[in-house]
């Protein structure tokens, strides 16, 4: 879904870890970053897990955009 | 050199009429190279210049119909000053000025094919422009929720798309805009694409692919409308013309510009494995990092407590010197004590030889002594003062005028005021007096004085 999120998140990872490895932070802010951390791991780890995908044509008919799901080859030849 | 001919005498109309026929019939169709220059073209749209060699120069047009219309231009490429072209022409007459030049109705770029000529002079063009910056690149997202791909439906192209996407992260979603990638329809659609999928929600990098071919063939992709629609594209364009060596103006143009449709895949989309690795890369730092930052205070806390304990030890220290100096100072007291009591007992010695008790005893005895002198010489006092009392009251008592009342006497006294008479001379006959006798009183009167 939210993959834009999932980068958002990725990085807030990345920074809170740069942070505790710089060690600056006090016990009570290690703590909650550790805390924050974990969290943020677990939602990216699932959101590598997630499967599907939607593969679709758009179309446009009578002006109008509209999509189908990709059937997958289509008949015609590529010119 | 004489002939009737010669002297048919020709009007300057009629002369150019025959030269006229005879140029246009003898060059009806010519090929000719030269350099183009002193081009000009006015309003009526119709090209002039003059196309010049070395030594020599002829005039030169192509008219207006000769190009189609807009911007498909059938040369494909601009004729302009020092461009060298070959040209089939036919060679025509202008009467009224008596002059010829050549009306071109083909021609192609010497050196260059045409195609190649209209290329570079686009690629110019628009890099003049700045269409090509590095500034315009848009960055891509970092993983895309779902990636537009505008290329033929079917075909290699996107099924290499679709295959290297899926492998590299299943979830990312694909939305195609099927377009013809070749013809004269191919920039058109490409462009009408491009433009709809701007719209389209969701769509953060878009992928213009195409499988190679010739430069015939990548035509719509060196399309000044196609490169214009990737410039205004918010969303950013991956081009994938599958040329390896060669780059079409849409490259130029695209944010980032991938040899082959798989590559083009590949950098859009980040490899599932790759982030795992490093999503578990961060997981296992911060791990280390809460153990570390947990470690390092569990050593400051050491730290801490052991230098917390200094203070304890120079208590004990403080203790140790304490008692030390107590045991020296009771030392130092019981040697001081040893001393004065041996003073204290010459002191009492020395007391005791001058003990006043004796004195005391000598003195109490002494006074015991005195006080029974004292009492006997009281006791004489006593009873001579008695003694004397006593005989006093006796004679007192025979002094008493009570006692000589008794005896007989009696005391007169005149009244009011009491006198004692002694002298007859002391009352009037008639005066009251008091006698006083032993018992009683009597009231009298003076009746008479004797002598």
């Amino acid at each position: 879904m939210s993959k834009e999120k999932f980068e958002e998140a990725l990085e807030k990872l990345e920074t809170i870890v740069r942070r505790m490895e710089a060690g600056e932070m006090t016990m009570e802010e290690s703590l909650k970053a550790f805390e924050e951390g974990i969290k943020l791991a677990r939602f990216c780890t699932k959101k590598l897990d997630e499967a599907d995908r939607r593969v679709d044509l758009l179309l446009r008919q009578e002006g109008e955009m509209t999509t189908k799901p990709f059937a997958g080859e289509a008949r015609e030849p590529e010119q | 050199m004489d002939g009737g001919n010669l002297k048919e005498i020709l009007s300057v109309s009629a002369l150019n009429e025959r030269i006229k026929a005879l140029l246009e019939e003898g060059f009806a169709l010519v090929w000719v190279e030269g350099e183009v220059s002193n081009i000009r073209r006015p309003a009526s749209g119709h090209l002039y210049f003059t196309l010049k060699d070395a030594k020599s120069q002829i005039r030169a047009v192509i008219f207006r119909t000769f190009f189609g219309r807009g911007e498909n231009r059938t040369p494909g490429f601009e004729i302009e000053d020092g461009l060298s072209i070959l040209c089939r022409a036919r060679l025509t007459v202008y009467p009224p000025r008596g002059e010829y030049q050549i009306i071109i109705d083909a021609v192609e770029p010497k050196g260059l094919g045409a195609l190649q000529k209209a290329f570079e002079q686009l690629k110019v063009r628009l890099e003049a422009e700045g269409l090509f910056d590095r500034s315009r690149k848009r960055p891509l997202p970092f993983l895309p929720a779902r990636i537009g791909v505008v290329t033929s439906p079917s075909g290699a192209v996107i099924r290499d798309i679709l295959t290297v996407t899926g492998r590299r992260f299943p979830s990312v979603d694909i939305l195609i805009a099927p377009v013809r990638v070749q013809g004269t329809e191919a920039a058109a659609e490409i462009i009408g694409a491009l433009d709809d999928l701007q719209s389209v929600q969701g769509i953060d990098v878009i992928i213009l692919a195409r499988g190679g071919g010739s430069l015939e063939d990548l035509a719509p992709f060196n399309n000044e409308g196609v490169a214009r629609a990737i410039a205004r594209s918010r969303i950013p364009v991956v081009s994938a013309i599958g040329h390896e060596t060669d780059f079409t103006i849409a490259d130029f143009t695209a944010d980032l510009r991938a040899a082959t449709p798989s590559a083009a895949a590949e950098l859009v989309v980040p490899l599932r494995a790759d982030l795992r690795e490093t999503l578990q890369s961060l997981h296992s730092r911060i791990n280390r990092s809460q153990r570390q930052a947990t470690q390092r205070i569990r050593e400051r806390i050491a730290d801490l407590s052991q230098r917390l304990r200094d203070p304890k030890r120079r208590l004990a220290d403080t203790r140790l010197a304490l008692d030390d100096n107590i045991d020296r100072m009771r030392t130092t007291l019981s040697h001081l004590g040893a001393v004065r009591r041996r003073e204290l007992i010459n002191f009492i010695t020395r007391l005791e030889h001058r003990n006043p008790r004796v004195k005391i005893v000598q003195s109490f005895e002494t006074i015991e002594s005195l006080g029974k002198k004292l009492r006997a010489a009281r006791e004489r006092l006593d009873q001579q003062w008695k003694n004397r009392v006593r005989s006093s009251l006796a004679l007192l008592d025979s002094l008493s005028p009570l006692s000589i009342l008794h005896r007989g006497y009696s005391i007169t006294r005149r009244l009011p005021d009491g006198l004692i008479l002694r002298d007859t001379g002391e009352v009037l006959t008639g005066q009251e007096v008091d006698i006083r006798l032993s018992v009683g009183h009597l009231q009298a009167r003076i009746t008479g004085i004797g002598s």
